[in-house]
């Protein structure tokens, strides 16, 4: 019994120390002391085939080792054997929470890679569909958080469905202009197929009024909530410079009190002319992370606001319109563009040449939330099965670019 | 035999009867309307095709489990497996003998129906502990022993809370209350001073005896799966789910009847008062239910212990004190 | 005592309507064929490894202990609650001292940080 008391007693010094966790595991018989639950990957709440194995003492986390992997579709392979201008809908699948930035994160890498200018209307469009995809992706963020706190019987339920109406009306705004709800295909390289049809501003306008409207709804069913409150604060605490050494990005190295966001600091598209006002937390708990994609939503509601007030005239695909896959051919060379999706930065990296100069040596693409799920043995160990749910929902990892 | 026993065993057959079938009636009732109204606070409109407007989903939902075919877990204790179900039904059930639903629809007129309805309330704990354990399954295990970390908290403030009627009323009787607050006044609408906190603190510790958000914590689906019932199908699956809404239907008679008077009440026949604040407060507890998210196991405890357990101490001190000096208004 | 004979009757008529469940889905039900992986505990789709048990820490049955206590002091409570009108001014503050009792004891095991769950 003595044992199990010291280990307990060092939980928060192991998580905020960065002494590697594992060792804790040592003062055990595995056998004798520890139940092994295995965590996923059909479990309701690890946001699709995410698997963890938890030691528990109890209900204690002692040792967390994640498993990823269930929902690999070689998507890396299947772009080096298809041509540049097809692989758009591909990628589509892999964060299937924010498509669009997906497409683009991949064709600004192509463009990068063949040389091609994007016109300037285009690359508004790509940063006012970035934004709108930002609230969409952190509203079923938030909602689906809810569930994981308070169950899809419940309350949690309640919020989730109210945060899915609001993003419908953005799934809306972008079947307006691509046809598609969800898997786009609008991005090209060069430019945007599918220009803004007539009154979308007005259309923008409406749905941004609606959900700025409710956002103090939001506030009050779920951050504002005590229960919720004592729920996240102080849960999952991840250290700023064990973030970084892993590699995390986005809202949840930002709610570490980070300064850190690709649009201002390495600005693409027309980040250089709509400068976001990045949101930074400290603290860096479960709270802070779920804290800093609110407050991004209303950023980006303002974001948006000016990218369709200011949309410029031109064309959209001006370079040349790529539709054939002999049009585009690389004569070599590699490139990285990395992008500030909802979950951090989306990186591509794309080896051209080869035996094949219509398609890519070698592609390879870095999720974001791999990188968050790889704080999980760090800020696992010291809380219990029902904080796990908790801090895995506020690292909000989309297992489709995970396992790609 | 004689006759007093004999008129017993009928008095006992015929209202056990009625009141059982009642309390099922009532929750499927009960839970047609959870859902059109969860569904309503989520903008849906929740069942339409069963019957006129959903109205036969409850039965639609029995219906279904009970064509399921029966699973016992490899390596799982059957006979703790197949008792749990069972007694949690029966236990849920108990309860309702001792409520007096008008001033004389009761099924045992209890002279310690207090005491009578804590020790069957605190009994629950026992199937829902014997499912986890038995289970062999993991999630079980673990709801299982929330379930009882969660009955040593929520116990002392129930046991408190009731007090305070008792103490007003001076009687261990449902009905003797119920009796003294129609000729007196209603403990949770007059007096304010204990008699509101007393109901707040019952109902808190009634929404965690009987599993439901912010305190449904040994089922908590999006941790453990479905908690203790996970391994359970079919009719035992359907036995657990029915256990919990009589719990709390019941649950809600019981504050009624405590705290707000049971059967009494102006222009209308005791039945149909009792039944309307029974059914007001089931509302407010799916209220409560589709607005929060729920707490955690050691959150509860502090909650129970530290701000429950005084409030409860102070409340009953608070009570006596009542009956001892306010003026005419307690003897 | 025939106050008892409707509650246990009561009983019984729940135990009928259960039994009643148990039939209905014998006869309604399709029949396990006890194949050995379609009742396999489930555990996410994982092969579940390791002890299936619980190992809990003493502080587990040190409130347990206090839950004893205190709701049996609790129900200590009752015969005077019923009583009490009679004893008059002298059972209050009997009680008094009995509530401050209980009370010191609350103090004193939150003090000793025995209410802290799992630190």
């Amino acid at each position: 019994m003595n044992q199990v008391i010291t280990v307990t007693a060092t939980r928060q010094s192991a998580v905020r120390g960065s002494v590697d966790p594992h060792l804790s595991i040592r003062h055990y018989d595995p056998d004798a002391d520890l139940m092994l639950l295995h965590f996923g990957p059909q479990h309701p709440s690890t946001h699709g085939v995410f698997r963890m194995d938890l030691h528990l003492d109890g209900e204690i986390i002692v040792k967390a080792t994640p498993y990823v992997g269930y929902l690999h579709r070689a998507v890396e392979k299947l772009c080096e054997k298809l041509s540049f201008v097809q692989q758009t809908p591909i990628v589509d699948k892999n964060d299937y929470v924010a498509p669009m930035t997906n497409e683009q994160a991949l064709n600004m890498a192509f463009e990068k890679l063949l040389g091609v200018e994007v016109p300037r209307r285009a690359r508004w469009m790509r940063t006012l569909f970035a934004e709108l995809q930002r609230i969409a992706s952190h509203l079923l963020a938030l909602g689906t958080f809810c569930i994981d706190l308070g169950g899809a019987l419940g309350g949690g339920s309640t919020a989730f469905i109210h945060t899915f109406r609001e993003r419908e009306l953005i799934l809306d705004l972008f079947e307006e202009v691509t046809g598609a709800r969800f898997h786009y295909n609008t991005h090209t390289i060069g430019g945007q197929r599918h220009d803004l049809p007539a009154g979308f501003a007005a259309k923008v306008n409406a749905a941004l009024d609606i959900i700025e409207a409710r956002i103090p709804e939001y506030e009050a069913m779920s951050l504002g909530n005590a229960i919720f409150q004592a729920r996240t604060k102080g849960v999952g605490v991840l250290d700023g410079q064990l973030a970084l050494e892993l590699g995390i990005t986005g809202p949840i190295l930002r709610a570490c009190g980070i300064d850190h966001d690709l649009r201002r600091d390495a600005p693409y598209s027309a980040y250089d002319e709509l400068v976001p006002k990045v949101i930074v937390r400290q603290g860096g708990d479960t709270y802070a992370r779920m804290r800093v994609r609110f407050d991004e939503t209303a950023e980006s509601i303002a974001l948006c606001r000016k990218a369709i007030d200011g949309m410029p005239e031109g064309p959209i695909n001006g370079y040349k319109p790529i539709r054939q896959p002999t049009m585009a051919k690389s004569a070599g060379g590699q490139v990285y563009v990395g992008i500030e999706t909802p979950r951090g930065e989306l990186g591509t990296f794309v080896i051209g040449g080869g035996d094949t100069p219509t398609s890519p040596y070698r592609l390879k693409i870095r999720p974001p939330s791999l990188h968050a799920l790889s704080a999980i043995p760090y800020i696992m160990p010291g809380a219990t099965v029902s904080d796990a749910v908790a801090i895995l929902g506020s690292l909000d990892p989309i297992m489709g670019e995970v396992d790609r | 035999m004689n006759p007093a026993t004999q008129s017993a065993l009928i008095h006992g057959a015929v209202y056990g009867t009625i009141v059982c079938l009642a309390v099922l009636t009532s929750i499927a009732m009960g839970i047609w309307f959870e859902r059109k109204f969860a569904g309503r606070m989520q903008s849906r409109i929740g069942p339409t095709y069963t019957g006129p407007v959903g109205l036969l989903q409850p039965v639609a939902d029995v219906v279904k489990l009970l064509q399921k075919e029966d699973i016992i877990p490899r390596d799982a204790d059957h006979a703790l497996f197949n008792l749990a179900p069972p007694l949690a039904a029966i236990f849920s059930l108990a309860a309702a003998a001792v409520v007096p639903f008008s001033a004389k629809v009761i099924s045992a007129d209890l002279d310690v129906g207090v005491v009578y309805i804590l020790g069957v309330g605190g009994l629950m704990v026992v199937p829902t502990f014997m499912a986890g354990w038995s289970s062999n399954n993991k999630f079980a295990l673990l709801g299982g022993m929330r379930a009882i970390a969660q009955s040593v908290s929520y116990g002392v403030p129930l046991v408190l809370a009731t007090m305070v009627p008792v103490v007003l009323a001076g009687s261990l009787s449902v009905s003797g209350i119920v009796d003294w607050q129609a000729t007196h006044h209603w403990f949770a609408v007059w007096p304010i001073l204990p008699g509101l906190p007393a109901f707040l603190l019952f109902y808190l510790a009634m929404l965690a005896e009987s599993n439901r958000i912010p305190f449904d914590i040994p089922e908590a689906e999006s941790e453990l799966v479905a908690g203790i019932t996970t391994e359970y199908t079919g009719a035992k699956f359907t036995l657990f789910y029915m256990a919990e809404y009589v719990h709390t239907m019941v649950g809600s008679a019981v504050a009624a009847a405590l705290f707000f008077g049971g059967w009494d009440g102006p222009f209308a026949p005791g039945l149909h008062w009792m039944v309307l604040k029974t059914l007001l407060i089931f509302v407010s507890v799916y209220w409560v239910r589709w607005s929060l998210v729920r707490f955690r196991s050691d959150q509860l405890m502090d909650l129970c212990w530290k701000r429950l357990t005084p409030l409860g101490l102070g409340l009953v001190f608070l009570a006596a004190a009542f009956v001892q000096y306010w003026p005419g208004g307690a003897r | 005592m025939s106050a008892y004979v409707p509650m246990f009757l009561l009983f019984a008529v729940a135990a009928t309507l259960v039994a009643a469940f148990f039939l209905l889905s014998t006869y309604m039900g399709p029949r396990n064929k006890g194949e050995p992986e379609h009742n396999t505990p489930y555990e996410c789709g994982s092969e579940s490894s390791g002890g299936r048990h619980i190992r809990l820490s003493a502080k587990f049955y040190l409130t347990a202990i206090l839950f004893v206590v205190f709701d049996i002091e609790g129900v200590f409570l009752y015969p005077w609650a019923v009583k009490f009108r009679s004893l008059g001014l002298a059972g209050l503050v009997e009680m008094l001292g009995f509530l401050a009792v209980l009370v010191v004891g609350l103090v004193y095991v939150w003090k000793k940080g025995a209410l802290e769950w799992e630190k």
